[in-house]
């Protein structure tokens, strides 16, 4: 008999390569204002297309090989890039920064991003002719010749838009309101490309589940870490109400749900309650990609002589819906959560988000199957000094588990390769969280690698300065029937 | 280490004397612990805060230290720290101190 029970019934994600817009991280964006020059040798450091699907973290990014690849290859990744195998990536596309730029501008209800010509009378057809971007280009953009370009470029409150770093901008964003630093040309950039992955990602899910269609999606969640506002309520929202239209979800709504990095695990958690409640029946949680984020470590990047690898805007898309008595189970009664007085110390962090859910249930570790927290790419945050993050997270959970005696010290060395995943996302937090993982978790469940995973995510609320604390929260998915 | 925690240290350097004070260090890594014991012993390696060029020499051991750890109550240590300890690159940060101490 049919239940209300949640379960997982898709997870998809998409990645957009946009060198170009890097200098429009937060980072560069500072250094190059500081040091215009800076621009030229970012430039130099950037990969093309074919060497980004090449990267075997993206590759496994878009579900072309298993996380376990990564153990397999010995760190750095960047210079080992493999061959393109041309076979359709299970989760998702990467997509070609032309393609994303069109589509910014496709994206922008107030015709600020505007469009050379005859760029977009080269990429139009190219989106009308793929079957994932041409639902998001019946809108034709704002357009501009090239003369009324360039007295547009003048304006000291526009951005250019390149492609690869180079070349002479196709298109600009302009200004949506002089007196508003929440509508500045960064802010309107940064919003419109997080909601563009958001609903690339949406559409990768449409296209790469059955069962699911436009008018199905009740409501979309989005746990993006973006803040869409005016002057008068900045971060006001809403993103997923956005991603919705864009997408084309006519029949659904939208809101936001924010907790820094932490977020997509509780926008889950909301998602599946609601699912539970009966209150809405097909939920798409989203997180669109992050624009100040890229280039993020470029300086460290560009001092060592390696690639900037922060040129990918990342998004992930799941689907939420009512027990078909075969798809992945959230587990409710298992939400880890963090108290204030848990403080925000790791090894504290921990315990509140592994170790009291699994005793909850009564389980031991050995009952747990897979465990996953910020699966940052090393090879972003190792040449950057800043460790490897997810190493880091598992020794201090296994050391946590160990004085609990829940494992045996011994057991602390090994229990990232018996529990855990190696990183591989890109550094934008919320998608590096276990959200990033659900595709992969859903994909070994029906191939019988795991029957559980435990999806951790943790938030630096510090980093806003409204409190000295961290969040988290944890969920478990289970395979259905256990 | 961030230019407040330094003008702080170089304050109370000031008001209590060099012989008064002990810095009692907590950063996570190897290479943090030793930027830190280097700015409040020969001075600010980044040249950037109160403490550049500044020579406090004052005494500086990480709270994983064993000479920290024996002054510590046991019960307290294991609450609060021996997870860290567990979990973190312990070992490097105590042998990194002691051979920054030894010179």
């Amino acid at each position: 008999m049919p239940t209300n029970r949640p379960v997982i019934k898709g997870a998809a994600t998409a990645l957009a390569h946009t060198p170009g817009m890097v200098r429009y991280g937060s980072k560069p964006f500072r250094e190059a204002k500081a040091r215009p020059e800076f621009l030229a040798e970012l430039t130099r450091g950037l990969w093309g297309y074919d060497e980004a699907c090449r990267y075997l973290p993206n590759q496994v990014f878009i579900g072309s090989q298993p996380p376990a690849r990564l153990w397999e290859v010995e760190q750095p990744w960047f210079d080992k890039l493999a061959e393109a195998d041309g076979v359709e990536p299970p989760f998702g596309h990467i997509m070609e920064e032309r393609r994303f730029l069109a589509l910014l501008a496709c994206a922008d209800p107030f015709k600020h991003v505007l469009l050379r010509e005859r760029f977009w009378e080269e990429m139009g057809p190219v989106l009308e002719a793929a079957p994932l971007t041409a639902p998001l280009a019946s809108r034709t953009p704002a357009l501009l010749t090239d003369a009324r370009m360039d007295a547009e470029l003048e304006s000291s409150d526009s951005l250019p838009l390149f492609t690869g770093g180079e070349g002479a901008p196709v298109g600009v964003v302009k200004t949506g309101h002089s007196e508003d630093e929440a509508l500045s040309a960064s802010v309107l950039l940064e919003n419109l490309s997080c909601k563009v992955s958001g609903a690339l990602a949406v559409h990768e899910l449409l296209n790469h589940v059955d069962g699911l269609g436009l008018s199905d999606v009740d409501l979309v969640l989005s746990c993006s870490e973006e803040a869409v506002g005016d002057r008068y309520q900045r971060g006001g929202g809403n993103m997923a109400k956005a991603i919705a239209e864009f997408a084309g979800c006519d029949l659904g709504t939208g809101i936001d749900i924010k907790d820094f990095c932490a977020a997509p695990i509780p926008a889950m958690v909301i998602g599946a309650s609601l699912v539970e409640s009966g209150v809405f029946e097909n939920v798409v949680v989203v997180g669109g990609g992050s624009l100040p984020k890229l280039g993020m470590k470029s300086l460290y990047h560009l001092e060592q002589g390696i690639p900037v690898l922060e040129d990918a805007l990342s998004a992930v898309a799941v689907w939420i819906g009512r027990d078909d008595g075969h798809s992945p189970t959230v587990n409710l009664q298992a939400v880890g959560r963090h108290p204030v007085k848990a403080g925000a110390a790791l090894d504290k962090q921990f315990r509140e988000l592994v170790l009291e859910p699994l005793r909850r249930l009564e389980w031991g570790v050995d009952r747990l199957d897979r465990v996953v927290t910020e699966l940052h790419n090393p090879d972003i945050t190792v040449s950057a000094k800043a460790g490897d993050v997810a190493a880091r997270n598992y020794k201090m959970m296994a050391a946590m588990l160990a004085v609990a005696k829940e494992i045996d010290r011994s057991d602390i060395a090994g229990f990232a390769r018996a529990k855990g995943v190696c990183g591989y996302a890109p550094t934008q937090g919320h998608i590096a969280s276990g959200f990033v993982y659900v595709p992969h978790a859903l994909r070994e469940m029906a191939a019988g690698g795991i029957r559980n995973c435990l999806l951790v995510a943790r938030a630096s609320l510090f980093l806003g300065q409204m409190t000295e604390l961290t969040d988290g929260m944890s969920v478990l998915i289970e395979r259905n029937g256990e | 280490m961030d230019l407040e925690d330094q003008g702080r240290i170089k304050e109370l350097a000031e008001e209590y004397g060099k012989d008064g004070i002990v810095v009692l260090l907590g950063a996570p890594t190897t290479e943090a612990s030793q930027v830190q014991f280097e700015t409040v012993t020969t001075g600010d390696p980044s040249y950037a805060g109160p403490l550049a060029g500044v020579e406090l020499g004052l005494p500086a051991y990480h709270v994983f230290e064993p000479t920290v750890k024996a002054a510590i109550d046991p019960d307290q240590y294991a609450e609060n720290i021996e997870v860290l300890e567990m979990g973190l690159e312990a070992d490097a940060i105590v042998d990194a101190l002691a051979g920054m101490r030894a010179g």
